[in-house]
């Protein structure tokens, strides 16, 4: 077992048990956290797996913005914790049920020979200066330029889409009207009066 | 030495810890938003693991597609279950029973 192995084996340990415990965490903001620990350990997985810029989006945008809205969330909302214990148990016999087909289906996947999933083990080494942020930088601006910009497209519909969603609008409070403020014109605010020119005759004024 | 079964098989167990966690927190709808992310972070493993294999960058700008459409969804979802909890004051899955709130 070489040192990569052993990190390999490390991080995919601590990422399946904060899994584990994302899964069975009692209280949500507990299961937020152990979230984000899986991330940051998929994120190391990502760099051993050559794929640096992938690992770092991950850590930045999943880490620094998603989850932290989920948490955002969880604090916000007043969940109440509670799960049957009879029922918990249940519900984890359905699981571990549909979990054990998942693996078992995955099981035959890897260690079925005819696959061949052995003929491509070795994969090959990338020469001294190689930057994987640069090569996927040409492929995305070059083959995939039109999904990218709907990926863009994608994100300006989901800002818009829970801006709208959450905004609410309240009677009775003060705020500005943009549109009636353009709209306004001299005569609404302003009245021109004529009256006659008053004759000061010789009273002093106070 | 990383080999591909090994990534297939780390994937496999955490899509298959994500499904047994819909199927326990089945209450919580923000819980099983999180399962959906775990979910995709199995997905995005086997396509990164190939993408490592077969030496081939496209798997890599697919995840990355993923990520985006999944920030999307998360963002989306987060935004109707706070407009949801303001109008019901809950988020529990059976107590969401009526289509016209």
């Amino acid at each position: 077992m070489d040192s990569t192995t052993i990190l390999f084996v490390i991080f995919s340990g601590v990422l399946l048990l904060s899994g584990l415990r994302v899964v069975t965490a009692r209280n949500p903001v507990h299961a937020v956290l152990f979230l984000v620990l899986a991330f940051f350990s998929a994120a190391c997985l990502w760099m051993q797996l050559k794929a640096e810029f992938l690992a770092i989006a991950l850590v930045l945008v999943y880490v620094g913005a998603v989850m932290v809205l989920f948490l955002f969330v969880v604090m916000m909302l007043d969940i109440k914790i509670e799960l049957a214990r009879g029922q918990f148990v249940r519900y984890a016999l359905v699981g571990a049920l549909v979990a054990g087909v998942v693996l078992g289906g995955i099981y035959m996947v890897v260690k079925v020979k005819s696959l061949g999933l052995a003929t491509f083990a070795t994969p090959v080494a990338h020469p001294a200066g190689y930057s994987n942020t640069q090569e996927l930088a040409k492929v995305l601006y070059t083959d995939y330029a039109y999904p990218f910009e709907l990926a863009a497209v994608i994100l300006l519909v989901a800002i818009i889409a829970a801006i709208v969603l959450t905004l609410r609008h309240r009677v009775g409070l003060k705020v500005q009207d943009a549109r009636k403020q353009v709209a306004v014109k001299a005569e609404d605010r302003l009245v021109m009066v004529k009256m006659a020119p008053t004759v000061n005759d010789g009273e002093k004024s106070p | 030495m990383i080999t591909l079964p090994m990534v297939l098989t780390l994937s496999g167990i955490l899509f298959a810890i994500a499904i047994a966690g819909i199927f326990l927190n089945r209450k919580n709808v923000i819980l099983l938003l999180m399962c959906v992310e775990l979910m995709l972070l199995a997905v995005n493993f086997n396509f990164i693991a190939f993408s490592r294999f077969l030496g081939d960058l496209a798997g890599q700008v697919f995840v990355f597609f993923i990520l985006t459409v999944a920030a999307a969804e998360s963002a989306i979802g987060l935004a109707i279950l706070v407009v949801l909890f303001r109008e019901r004051r809950t988020i529990h899955v059976e107590e969401l029973d009526t289509m016209k709130g």
